[in-house]
């Protein structure tokens, strides 16, 4: 059954900060818009953000501060792996978007006068960083959420809330495939269905849990993307994963906590017994109570290792070696994932006067008070870099050599206007190589490169939802001459995809066994595939250890065709929905691991043990994963970036920090 | 710790079961299930060995890997709703030994800290059920709608920033500003009252969230401008004269919005409304 609306529509996919803010363009434009979400749009995973929002404003300008340098930034943070032009747009909209945010009504914290108060974040020299209170993201999502339900009163906007999207509806197109809808599911009656539309926007987000627990939400699976993958749109950077160095280990998710915590004094252990030869060795109670292992049984490992800087070295460092000590040593507490982050030994009234927000969250949630008790954390992933593979118009400014990397206090070599890093409005800004189907937000490649700065990730989302949202209205107005706008095209088009859904899920359906084996249980492969992932390809990557991931999602593949579902239920069967997640991150998953593979360099978040050096002449390049639906496959090549705006420099900030502990110890190092 | 210490002593006896529970007993859940609209509810009880930690939501999470109840009898995973598992969603509201709130920041160490304990979880009951804890509460966002709940921007394109404000105000309204629309405050409110027959039930009262929602944008200098009709929303039926002040929401909300000062704030202004009508018709 397919939607019989004439007009030309609009197809959102994901209610975070990206799908919200290009719903309001895309409406404000007069254009109607489909609304698609797991969950109340409200609740989707932006709500997370905690830290704040980056742009250039009045205070770091008059400081030396730019747009330019703003935007400097992020291309050196992403270890020169982003295209360039877009991120030279980002910045220099982001000033525009704080100040639209702020007119929504956003509570961002005031100075005394009553101006937007501004925080210092890590990559950068200046207090760059917007926020509200704690909650950033959540005041973010908000402000966009109200702004669409005035659309949505309206009658602009239609809100599909628990509505799973399933598969994108493709059909020929002048030279190749073209989307014309999707289809999708309503998670409560199960009733699936096509919908029309020769625009499609995914906004949906990271793939956190394809690497089982994560600091992302439980809908953060990359389902949505993965099937896209599926049907031919290519995924860029699939590799380039953020891990968070401190997180708080929880048995459904790994939760943020901040790095401020070491940087108030927090000291990193574990339990262990030194070996006469001065080395260390696992501790036979090391699950006990930190407060019965004496002194002399605590390895201070970063202070042991680092001297000179102890437990305030750099993000990276400190997320390898905790690592080390857990995976390769099996010297984590309790023999666990696990570490010690121990602010006991400071004063108990200083932590509540400093740390006050920080630390109640731990308390709310693992049931100890981080005052009195050391604290449990471990690295977690946190965001994904890579996505789907988008390109644009390039803008104005086209230097005729890339600059060297920007000094603080040079003259920018350019203004902030609309337009010198993509053209606007230009149909493709941010589509994929499959006409009709955009990517914005986390989903899209974009923008971040090989790592991501923090607070940048809610730009990129506001930034392709208004600034792309145009491209989107556009196309959708005059990219179709010729074509045969969705509305027209036969029931046919539509109906062989909504057969295709129906039968994949008749198939998971006709599995259902109860008391299933953890061989075929779609929970048991899930949790093994995360399990798998994090111990592989995550922190420290080395060749032989991914060649044995590849073939063990391989073999997950293999029992995930032999599954047993648990419920058969035609009626709001969450258990259906997330074993047909799992079957697609599977593919996700093998995207990250051959690109992790492939790519022998270290880069950003991607650290290869064997291939420890950046290597530009081989891997200055996108790396684009394909899918082979004939194989139910992966296959990796690696295409030239614009790079024609500055030209690489060495990543070497983390000297900086190192030779700075003070530096280190400021909140600037609190990117979340 | 300071600010998120409770006061209520109910809550102050659980936290100093922390210290008590033992790693690796077996709480049993009570769950209240329910197969679809109009279908009669039933329980099932599960055992759990709960580690350190474990949340309501790890246990179903662990549930949901083998669904047999204790009876030995299988079953199928819970149904119920999650998102961020950091309590900033509000997704996973239900009625944990009697009382409403988040699944995710409830531990069970507070709640059954002795092996063999008994914790009871229930659907919020005054929202249709759709699955065993899932619930509708498509209510609490069309309320939303009611007060015109945004600030009625020209556009997005760039027209400068937006008005200065002070931090007092900001923090004022960021407090206002953190409703996760999660429902506990209507399903404490005795003013929904629900009958055992859904198709009887009285749903006009528009809910303390959204009278603190009208309030918020209210105190907005762009927002200001939809004043009148956000107030005459609230004067009518289901308004904030519905309200019979038990004041039983302020107690629920985790956010700790101080409702009730919302709920005086917009009675008055209310109020001020029909006196000024009164005088310029
Ligand atoms: C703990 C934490 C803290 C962070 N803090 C910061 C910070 O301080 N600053 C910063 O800049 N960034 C931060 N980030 C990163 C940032 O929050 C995210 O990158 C950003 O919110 C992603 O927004 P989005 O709009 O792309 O997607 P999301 O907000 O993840 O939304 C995805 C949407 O897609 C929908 N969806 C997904 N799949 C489907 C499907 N199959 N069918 C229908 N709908 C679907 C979902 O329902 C949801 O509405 C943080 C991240 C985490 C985890
Ligand atoms: S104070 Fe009003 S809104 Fe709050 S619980 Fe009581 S009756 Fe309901
Ligand atoms: S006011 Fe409080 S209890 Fe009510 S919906 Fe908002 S956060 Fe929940
Ligand atoms: S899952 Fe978001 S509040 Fe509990």
């Amino acid at each position: 059954m397919a939607s019989g609306s004439t007009d030309k529509r609009v197809i959102v996919i994901g209610g975070g900060l990206a799908g919200l803010a290009a719903t309001v363009r895309i409406a404000e434009a007069g254009i109607p818009v489909d609304l698609f979400s797991l969950v109340p749009v409200k609740r989707s995973h932006s709500v997370c953000a905690q830290g704040g929002i980056n742009a250039c404003n009045e205070v770091s300008r008059q400081q030396g501060y730019s747009e330019y340098e703003h935007f400097d930034e992020t291309i050196y943070g992403g270890d020169f792996l982003a295209d360039q032009h877009p991120v030279l747009e980002m910045a220099n909209w982001a000033p525009r978007i704080i100040d639209l945010l702020d007119r929504m009504g956003v509570p961002f914290n005031r100075t005394a006068e009553g101006n937007r108060d501004l925080r210092l974040f890590g990559g950068s020299l200046f207090k760059r960083t917007h926020f509200a209170g704690a909650t950033t993201g959540q005041q973010l999502i908000y402000a966009l959420d109200e702004q669409v339900r005035r659309y949505e009163s309206e009658g602009l906007v239609r809100k599909y809330e628990f509505w799973e999207f399933l598969w994108p509806v493709l059909t020929d197109g002048e030279s190749a495939k073209r989307c014309a809808g999707i289809v999708a599911q309503d998670m409560r009656t199960m009733q699936i269905r096509s919908f029309r539309s020769d625009a499609v926007i995914m906004a949906t987000g990271g793939c956190g849990l394809v690497f089982g627990k994560s600091t992302n939400s439980v809908m953060c699976t990359g389902a949505a993307a993965a099937r896209c993958f599926k049907a031919g749109v290519f995924y860029g950077n699939p590799e380039m994963i953020q891990v968070h160095p401190t997180a708080i280990p929880g048995a459904d998710k790994l939760r943020l906590m901040s790095e401020s915590a070491r940087g108030e004094g927090g000291r990193v252990w574990v339990p262990a017994i030194k070996n006469t030869d001065g080395s260390w060795g696992p501790h036979p109670r090391s699950g006990d109570d930190p407060k019965t292992i004496p002194t002399s049984e605590r390895y201070y490992f970063l202070e042991e290792k680092y001297p000179a800087y102890g437990n305030i070295v750099p993000r990276d460092i400190a997320t390898r070696e905790i690592f080390d000590i857990c995976v390769n040593h099996g010297m984590g507490v309790a023999k666990g994932n696990q570490v010690y982050l121990d602010l006991t030994h400071r004063d108990p009234e200083y932590l509540t006067r400093k740390l006050e927000g920080i630390l109640e969250i731990y308390e709310k949630f693992v049931g100890d008070d981080p005052r009195f008790t050391p604290m449990r954390i471990f690295p977690g992933v946190h965001y994904s870099m890579g996505g789907l593979y988008t390109v644009f118009t390039k803008g104005r400014y086209e230097p005729a050599n890339p600059l060297a990397k920007h000094k603080s206090g040079s003259r920018p070599p350019l203004g902030s206007e609309i337009g010198l890093g993509m053209q606007p409005g230009a149909m493709n800004n941010m589509m994929t190589n499959i006409e009709g189907i955009y990517a914005f937000g986390e989903v899209n490649f974009a923008y971040h490169g090989a790592n991501r700065l923090g607070a940048n990730a809610l730009l990129s989302c506001i930034f392709d939802g208004l600034f792309c949202g145009v491209s989107v209205t556009n196309y959708i107005r005059d990219g179709l001459p010729g074509k045969k706008p969705a509305s027209g095209l036969p029931g046919s088009v539509f109906d062989e995809f909504v057969n295709q859904e129906e039968a994949k899920q008749a198939k998971l359906l006709s599995t259902v066994k109860s008391g299933a084996s953890a061989e075929t249980n779609p929970y048991a492969i899930g949790k093994e595939l995360g399990d798998e992932m994090t111990a592989a390809c995550t922190v420290v990557r080395e060749a032989g250890r991914l060649q044995q991931c590849i073939a063990n999602i391989e073999s997950l593949k293999g029992r995930f065709a032999r599954l047993n579902l648990s419920d058969s239920a035609a009626w709001t069967n969450q258990s259906l929905s997330y074993t047909r997640a799992v079957g697609d991150m599977l593919s996700l998953a093998e995207a990250v691991a051959k690109g992790s593979l492939a790519r022998r360099e270290s880069r950003g978040a991607h650290y290869r043990s064997d291939f420890q050096q950046r290597n530009d002449a081989e891997f200055m390049k996108t790396t684009l994963t394909k899918y082979d639906p004939a194989s139910n496959s992966v296959s990796v090549e690696f295409v030239s970036i614009d790079a024609d705006l500055i030209a690489p420099a060495v990543r070497n900030y983390g000297k900086k920090d190192d030779s700075s502990p003070k530096a280190a110890a400021k909140p600037a190092l609190s990117g979340v | 710790m300071s600010t998120h210490t409770p006061v209520d002593p109910a809550a102050i006896a659980r936290m100093a079961n922390r210290k008590t529970a033992k790693a690796g007993r077996t709480v049993i859940f009570r769950i209240k299930r329910c197969d679809g609209p109009g279908k009669p509810s039933y329980w099932q009880d599960f055992k759990v060995q709960v580690p350190k930690n474990a949340n309501v939501i790890s246990c179903l999470q662990q549930i949901a890997l083998s669904p047999v109840t204790t009876g030995g009898q299988p079953s199928t995973p819970v149904v119920w709703e999650s998102g961020c598992l950091e309590e900033v969603c509000g997704s996973c509201t239900m009625v944990i030994n009697g009382s409403v709130r988040q699944s995710c920041s409830c531990l069970i160490d507070d709640y059954a800290p002795s092996e063999g304990d008994t914790l009871t979880l229930e659907p919020m009951s005054k929202f249709p059920v759709v699955r065993d804890l899932w619930v509708d509460r498509a209510r609490l966002f069309n309320n939303l709608k009611r007060v015109k709940a945004w600030v009625p921007i020209d556009g997005t394109y760039a027209s400068g920033s937006g008005p200065k404000e002070s931090p007092e105000d900001q923090e004022t309204r960021y407090v206002l500003s953190t409703c996760m629309s999660c429902g506990c405050c209507l399903e404490a409110c005795p003013q929904f009252n629900v009958e055992a027959d859904e198709s009887k039930w009285n749903t006009d009262f528009i809910g303390a969230h959204a009278i603190s929602q009208a309030r918020l944008f209210n105190m907005h200098e762009t927002g200001k401008r939809l004043a009148a009709e956000r107030l005459e929303a609230l004067s009518g039926a289901g308004g904030v004269s519905d309200c019979g002040n038990a004041q039983n929401c302020v107690k629920v909300c985790p956010k700790r919005i101080p409702l009730t000062e919302s709920i005086a704030a917009m009675g008055r202004a209310v109020v001020f409304h029909k006196v000024k009508q009164f005088f310029n018709r």
